[in-house]
């Protein structure tokens, strides 16, 4: 069977199976494998927080936050379980342990159905489970950090909390049972005795860390489950908070980069003569590319701008032509994804009855290809990393998603041990997957090592050098065919799409793991959703591209919710029917999904008269439903179109199942978040590369959605008490279709293509 | 090459070369972190000041253009109106508009000086002004949101 073996082939190759493995539940990952390191007055009560003397708490935090909002809600998390005083928690950076490495985001990486709940599935799981607490990674991504951390972070806090009691108990001479806490302070009513936290840190961490400590039930949360405000909203919006170019340690310089213009290519030559006879200039040096990034030339100075006026004056010659990209076009690639599903229908992810056969018995079928292109990441802010190199020891400040392998990817740069680098993570100014790539950090070391003389240099890169220089959301093609009888019931869907795999790809810059096998990623969005299909195939072929390719935030649901909701409203619309309706009768089997999808159109007025655009222009909506890092997504756009048939949205009405959730006015922010990030890619986004070169540079060849083109956007969470599902990404998916399906009915044109242009 | 300019109502001497933007001359000599870099085309916002309490985009803008002129940054709104800037962050904070926050100094400075310019923006005055400020995050309903409840606390607050 093939998914079996393509999970014991992928533990097998990652050195991790072993005999004699069990289950290790969250409560192991209460403490780290070294004590934390503490700071006078202070006492660490399992891995995961800092008391002080004075009260000052420190939760130790594992994940990196990007605006998602994982500081707040992984905070509140803690801070409820330990019954902390909120307004006192700060957060302290985590060591690198494998208590903090993300076992969700591997465990849902495994290419099984969501739906399919069987031995194989769960044992796998554990195994992966298993072998990521040994070389797994910190990394934030994926959608995963709450759902990773729920219980263990919890178990944390109410450890802590068990043990400052015990402590309590002891130092008032009752017995525990007679105890209360509540922010931060430990009160006896019968004799009104009362301890701070502060005050018993101390006896508290003299005590063994209990591992079984019951969690407080849902009517028990003080925190979870209220719209705290974000704890750093403030420094936000003063300015004070602190990025990746933000670091400023004593003797700062800073550097300025060209790379080459081709990806993957190299720098045959460099003259720097006039660079270096510029004020400020220290030093113009050549760097190879590291972990996945393309070779360049740095120039050094003491004022940023210095540093670019020397790399302007700085003469290089490039070698193009041996770069495996040299020559590739995305259009030509593209085209040969279209050709390669000629002859090839992939891998397949999902299968279910006899799908050829029911197409042969259906009244009448359709089929549509659709195409989507490379995307850019285009963070606010561009790739930067500082970093200092000195007595054999490295130290960066990075806006990376992932710290351990940041350290490890400078280490194998410099030619260090990985104790000898220290990371620092910033604050990220935009994510969406591509700080999941550490080849700017790895750069910017080898740039401190060659040209800082042991002061630490500050690499910024231009805007231009960013988004010719990203690892881009891979092109796709997908083919559809569907099936329908006399009565307009869907009888069979045949989907095969192919492209890159991010991550094969990211995998193997990472961890140098070969490109093999299927990877549930390059089909998700396609094999994995919530429709009950009588008769269906969902293959996909990966096909490697040289340009490089990354994660873009929900990944292959970026372009599969496109292609996917698009062909079903096709299928609706042939078969004469509401495409609400349509997808309703697909959801029998999925309560939760189909309890979204009405939602959805109930926020949205759906079968109501859509009200004329502010000019006076017709208006149409369209609907998608999406099932993505384990949540349940509906939007209904409506749309309409300008005199010169720009394409305008007006509003969105988005419905999330999520689960339980942590912090409602998080979850909302990540709505309007993913809306505006896909809203933004449906309408502009595109990177064309031709000859190995992106041919984009900056915002105004690659414009992004600005305030006025904003769309009002209502949100809707529905109150759940299963366990927290993903946030982050999955309000990205469902836009692009859900406006491509109001334009369907706005013009009865069905475009089929991103970025949606009306003809 | 050295001249003195007036930032955040404080006479500072600088060193930089005239031509060099007043964006380069706040981060890299003067240490001023607040004002962030986002294109270097005057295209993002992400580097907007305020030159006699008009928005302008730091990374196209020489320090030779702001000399004698009363330049503010993100770090300066306080001291310029407290009044005005501080309707805008507590709006800011009620409303919980920042996300990853990068491109917040800069939305903020454009929001104060519009406040200050026009006390009761309508949409489309808030479109215009902001307009020249992205957010990758999506903030942008909350922006609006925002300055409109500044403007409505600033009705209350006496001038």
């Amino acid at each position: 069977m093939k998914r079996r073996h393509f999970v014991l082939g992928t533990l097998g190759v990652a050195g991790a199976l072993g005999v004699g493995w069990s289950l290790l539940p969250p409560r192991q990952r209460l403490a780290t494998r070294t004590p934390l390191a503490t700071g006078a007055g202070e006492t660490a009560l399992t891995g995961w927080l800092k008391l002080g003397r004075d009260g000052a708490l420190h939760l130790v935090m594992p994940r990196s936050e990007m605006g998602q909002g994982v500081h707040t809600g992984l905070a509140m998390l803690l801070a409820d379980e330990l019954d902390a005083e909120w307004s006192r928690v700060r957060l302290a950076p985590a060591p690198i342990d494998p208590i903090f490495f993300n076992q969700a985001v591997v465990a849902d990486g495994l290419p099984f159905h969501p739906d399919s709940d069987g031995a194989i599935k769960r044992s796998a799981a554990r195994l992966t489970a298993k072998a990521m607490r040994e070389i797994g990674l910190m990394v934030t991504g994926g959608s995963s950090s709450i759902k990773d951390l729920w219980l263990p972070m919890r178990q944390a806090g109410a450890a802590a909390r068990a043990m400052l009691l015990t402590a309590a108990a002891q130092r008032f001479g009752v017995p525990v049972g007679e105890l209360a806490a509540s922010d931060g302070v430990v009160l006896h009513a019968a004799s009104g005795k009362r301890a701070t936290y502060g005050e018993l840190a101390e006896a508290a961490g003299r005590l063994p860390l209990p591992d079984d400590v019951p969690l407080k039930t849902p009517a028990q949360w003080k925190l979870i489950g209220k719209p705290l405000p974000r704890i750093e909203a403030a420094s936000k919006a003063l300015g004070t908070a602190g990025f990746g170019s933000d670091a400023l340690p004593p003797g700062l310089l800073y550097a300025s980069v060209a790379m080459c213009p081709t990806l993957g290519g190299e720098v045959k030559q460099v003259d720097s003569s006039a660079a270096r006879a510029l004020p400020g200039v220290k030093q113009v040096v050549m760097f190879p590319g590291y972990a996945g990034g393309t070779a360049g030339v740095a120039a050094i100075a003491d004022t940023p701008w210095h540093a670019m006026q020397a790399l302007k004056k700085t003469a290089i010659v490039w070698d193009e032509a041996t770069s495996p990209a040299a020559g590739f076009s995305s259009t030509a690639f593209v085209d040969g994804l279209a050709k390669t599903l000629d002859s090839d229908s992939g891998f397949a992810y999902f299968k279910t009855g006899d799908v050829d056969a029911a197409l042969k018995g259906a009244a009448r079928t359709l089929s549509a290809e659709y195409r989507a292109p490379f995307l850019a990441h285009a963070t606010m802010e561009p790739q930067t990393c500082t970093a200092q190199v000195r007595d054999g020891q490295a130290t960066v400040w990075a806006p990376t998603q992932i710290p351990d392998a940041a350290r490890r990817a400078v280490a194998r740069a410099l030619g260090l041990k990985a104790e000898q680098v220290t990371v620092h993570v910033t604050l990220l100014g935009g994510g969406f997957g591509r700080r999941l790539d550490m080849d700017f950090i790895a750069q910017a070391a080898v740039i401190a090592q060659l040209g800082g003389g042991g002061a630490p240099v500050q690499t910024i890169w231009s805007r231009e050098e960013d988004m010719r220089h990203d690892f881009y959301r891979p092109a796709a093609v997908s083919r559809f065919t569907a099936g329908l009888d006399a009565k307009g019931q869907l009888l069979a869907w045949k989907n095969s799409s192919a492209g890159p795999s991010p991550t094969q790809a990211s995998l193997s810059r990472l961890f140098g793991l070969p490109k093999v096998g299927p990877d549930k990623t390059a089909s998700e969005g396609a094999f994995d959703q919530p429709y009950a299909f009588p008769a269906a195939r969902v293959g996909h072929v990966i096909v490697d591209s040289p340009a490089p390719v990354g994660f873009w935030r929900s990944v292959g649901h970026s372009h599969h919710a496109f292609f996917k909701e698009s062909f079903i409203d096709e299928a609706a619309h042939a078969a004469g029917q509401d495409p609400v309706a349509f997808r309703a009768a697909l959801l029998a089997q999925h309560p939760r999904a189909l309890a979204v999808l009405q939602a959805a159109a109930a926020l949205g007025g759906w079968g109501q008269p859509v009200p004329p655009a502010p000019d006076g222009a017709k208006a149409a909506r369209g609907i998608a439903l999406h099932r993505s890092f384990g949540s349940i997504v509906a939007q209904v756009a409506e749309v309409s179109l300008s005199a010169e048939k720009a394409i305008r949205v007006h509003r969105v009405c988005c419905v999330i199942d999520c689960g339980t959730a942590v912090n409602p006015n998080l979850i909302r922010q990540q709505m309007e978040s993913g809306i505006v990030f896909g809203l933004s890619a449906a309408l502009y986004g595109r990177i064309d590369i031709e000859n190995g070169r992106v041919l984009q540079s900056n915002f105004h060849d690659q414009p992004v959605l600005r305030i006025h083109e904003c769309p009002v956007i209502q949100t809707e969470i529905i109150a759940s008490t299963e366990p927290p599902e993903g946030v982050g990404e999955p309000g990205t998916p469902p836009i692009a279709p859900a406006v491509a399906n109001a334009i369907y009915a706005l013009t009865g044109q069905r475009l089929r293509t991103l970025p949606l242009k009306v003809a | 090459m050295s001249t003195t300019l007036t930032i955040n109502g404080k006479s500072t001497a600088v060193q930089a070369e005239p031509e060099t933007p007043v964006l380069w001359l706040l981060r890299g000599e003067l240490k001023m972190t607040g004002t962030k870099f986002g294109c270097g085309m005057g295209l993002c916002g992400a580097c907007t000041v305020l030159v006699d309490g008009q928005p302008v985009r730091s990374c196209v803008t020489p320090v030779a253009a702001v000399e004698g002129k009363a330049l503010t940054t993100v770090e300066g709104l306080q001291a310029l109106d407290a009044r005005v800037a501080g309707a805008v962050r507590a709006a800011w904070l009620k409303l919980d508009v920042v996300q990853c926050g990068y491109c917040q100094s800069g939305q903020v400075v454009a929001a104060t000086a519009l406040l200050k310019a026009n006390p009761a923006p309508s949409d489309a005055d808030i479109d215009t002004a902001l307009a020249g400020n992205l957010c990758r995050c999506g903030t942008y309903p909350r922006i609006r949101a925002a300055i409109h409840a500044a403007a409505v606390a600033l009705k209350d607050i006496p001038a």
